[in-house]
């Protein structure tokens, strides 16, 4: 065999390859540690995949990590194998984002929770402080004392943000209204101590809350199990948290990461899909709240046009809502 | 004022029981002379179990149970790797501490898929407040009432255990032969097997004795105080447990007392947080929540003084010298 046949063999071989692997460009996602089915921010972006998988018949590939350290290896990967676009969930695969969109420059990323400044990433990141204003709203008027609690977790800039959107929509029903606000503590183990929570949780009921939204993660399951024990009312985020004690939690502002994914993987479908930041807040349907079977009677036909009328206004930008990660100190 | 002090000592008692027991079941297998630094790990083992038992089988005594089994487990572990095969007792303690972090991790996802949580668990699957006798009735009584209904009673028979064991401990330790050999063995092993006692056997019943008192702290995490196990949620209790023990000067009732400390401080870091202070004002997150180890280390250093291990601690046994 002559050089040249062999030359054109491996040309032809890797024309193939080519092809077959733009033929093959399934959208790839990476969950964060924790695993698929956390029941929480994992399973929101399963959801969202699926929701593609469902309404498009394609297929997509999905990937678990047990460490931190193993997101820039499955990221290379998929990048290798041509998935398009390739989702990182959770603001701990940032640096392997950015790493392998160093190294793979024609691959599109996108990572959620976080923002990566890179031309090849799309960041998409959430204005929870406008669902945390609706919970305040809600939860002042659901309140019959007049005060209600807030337990955040680690007390980190992003924390703080969503206290100052849960003041406010309390305020916005009446300035009478107190804010009780604790938060568990200032380092990562402070978003894991249910017991901590429970024992916030406690303290606030003690001094006149009679509803209490929990910003702690797992530590937010101790304020959520601690309310209903007393016989008080809480509110969930992230997923909805309705469901873990019916008829004791007022409501859920869920952080829609599904949406999210699945924007991202029909974005390049559709041959739409660019680079850079996106801010998801009410508007866009990125922050929601939920109303269901377990929560309806809670929410009586005034709260509930109330927060449908605060959701239009801050959608329509009638009601701003403060960022004090942007627009500094929280007024109230 | 008075309210406000009843509420703060109640919430001290729930806080300081998970101490309280993590530290008696160390003061068991320290005085000994088997150091444990894997308190930590065995009361987290135990909290999964416990957890993971009472959502499957709808049972909190059940659960307890678990937690127990898996405690004895870890601490039998401990036990060959220092008492029989002579190991290093802070390696193993250490080793300990990991294996339970990720195993409970891991098989909590594996088997119920939520993150590592285990089902909140509710009704029968979890120990309830025990209101004493006469509670209500005595509940407008001035004072006495207030102390009886509010910080006597209402508490989860997790709790009466816990502090009962405290007396028990000192019973054990100071009034039976078992406890005599037990804290002989810690200071001189050596004539403990010139009386021709067997400082193995000996020292693995220490052993057991930590592994239950552990067993039921992490019962008391997952199916007394919270409904459910989290991942990692002992969250530095085992520690603060060790510290409260070499505080006591491996004491019982001391211990029960540096315990309830650190259950008061923690209890008042807790309300204290966010309250107007009069003549200081609003008092920042980080110095309230620093306030324990600030006084612990102020404590330790100008008032406790020395505290001295028991002598063997930290040492194999070896019979003879070849």
């Amino acid at each position: 065999m002559t050089l040249l046949t062999w030359k054109s063999c491996i040309g032809g071989a890797a024309m193939l390859l080519a092809a077959s692997g733009g033929l093959l460009a399934e959208p790839a996602l990476v969950y964060s540690v924790g695993g698929k089915f956390d029941g929480s921010f994992n399973e929101a972006a399963y959801r969202g995949a699926e929701r593609y998988a469902s309404e498009t018949g394609d297929s997509y590939r999905d990937f678990e990590i047990a460490r931190d350290a193993e997101s820039l290896q499955a990221l290379r990967n998929f990048a290798r194998r041509g998935a398009d676009p390739i989702v990182a969930i959770g603001f701990n695969q940032a640096s392997a984002v950015s790493g392998a969109a160093a190294d793979f420059p024609n691959a599109n990323f996108a990572i959620v929770d976080m923002v990566v400044d890179a031309p090849n990433v799309r960041s998409v990141v959430f204005r929870e402080h406008e669902g945390a204003y609706i919970a305040g709203l809600l939860a002042a008027m659901a309140s019959k004392t007049g005060t209600i609690g807030f337990v955040g977790g680690m007390d980190i800039p992003i924390i703080r943000r969503f206290l100052c959107g849960y003041r406010e929509g309390a305020a916005s029903v009446s300035a009478d209204v107190r804010v009780i606000f604790n938060m568990a503590g200032d380092t990562p183990a402070a978003f894991a101590d249910p017991a901590r929570g429970a024992e916030l949780a406690r303290s606030q009921i003690a001094r006149g809350a009679d509803v209490i939204i929990q910003a702690a993660g797992g530590t937010g399951i101790g304020v959520l199990q601690a309310v209903a024990d007393a016989g008080k009312l809480g509110i969930g985020t992230d997923s909805n948290q309705n469901g873990l004690h019916p008829g004791r939690v007022l409501t859920s502002i869920r952080k829609r990461i599904d949406t999210a994914v699945f924007n991202n993987f029909m974005d390049v479908r559709d041959g739409r899909w660019t680079p850079g930041v996106q801010e998801l807040g009410l508007k866009e349907g990125g922050m929601d709240w939920v109303l269901d079977a377990d929560n309806r009677a809670l929410v009586t036909p005034a709260m509930e046009a109330a927060a449908r009328d605060a959701q239009a206004g801050i959608a329509d930008g009638r009601i701003s809502v403060h960022d004090t990660m942007r627009d500094g100190e929280c007024p109230l | 004022m008075f309210d406000t002090l009843i509420l703060i000592l109640d919430s001290t008692v729930r806080l300081s029981t998970p101490l309280l027991l993590a530290a008696l079941a160390g003061l068991y297998s320290e005085r000994s002379g088997v150091f444990d630094i894997g308190l930590e790990g065995k009361m987290l083992g135990a909290a999964f179990a416990a957890g993971a038992a009472a959502a499957v089988t709808g049972s909190a005594w059940i659960g307890l149970g678990a937690g127990i089994a898996v405690s004895i487990a870890l601490a039998l572990v401990h036990g060959f790797a220092c008492i029989t095969n002579r190991g290093n007792q802070i390696v193993s303690g250490v080793a300990i501490n990991f294996l339970a972090i990720g195993l409970t991790a891991l098989l909590g996802q594996d088997w119920f898929r939520q993150g590592g949580r285990t089902p909140p668990v509710t009704g029968d699957a979890r120990f309830e407040t025990l209101v004493l006798p006469f509670a209500d009735a005595l509940r407008e009584v001035p004072v006495i009432g207030g102390i009886y209904s509010e910080l006597l009673s209402g508490h989860n028979i997790l709790v009466y255990i816990a502090f009962l064991a405290v007396p028990f401990t000192w019973w054990v330790l100071f009034r039976t032969r078992f406890g005599l050999r037990l804290r002989a063995v810690g200071e001189n092993p050596a004539a403990v097997d010139t009386a021709g006692i067997s400082v193995t056997w000996l020292r693995y019943r220490a052993v057991i004795c930590t592994g239950i008192l552990c067993g039921i702290a992490g019962a008391y995490l997952s199916v007394a105080q919270s409904a459910g196990f989290i991942k990692d949620m002992t969250a530095g209790k085992g520690f603060i447990a060790l510290a409260a023990l070499i505080f006591a000067k491996w004491k019982p009732v001391p211990v029960m007392f540096a315990c309830l400390l650190f259950g008061f401080l923690d209890a008042v870091a807790i309300r204290l947080q966010g309250q107007q202070v009069p003549g200081i004002g609003e008092v920042p997150v980080q110095a309230i929540q620093a306030l324990p180890y600030i006084l612990t280390v102020v404590l330790l250093a100008g008032f406790i003084g020395r505290a001295v291990p028991p002598k063997a601690g930290g040492t194999a046994y070896v019979k003879e010298r070849s």
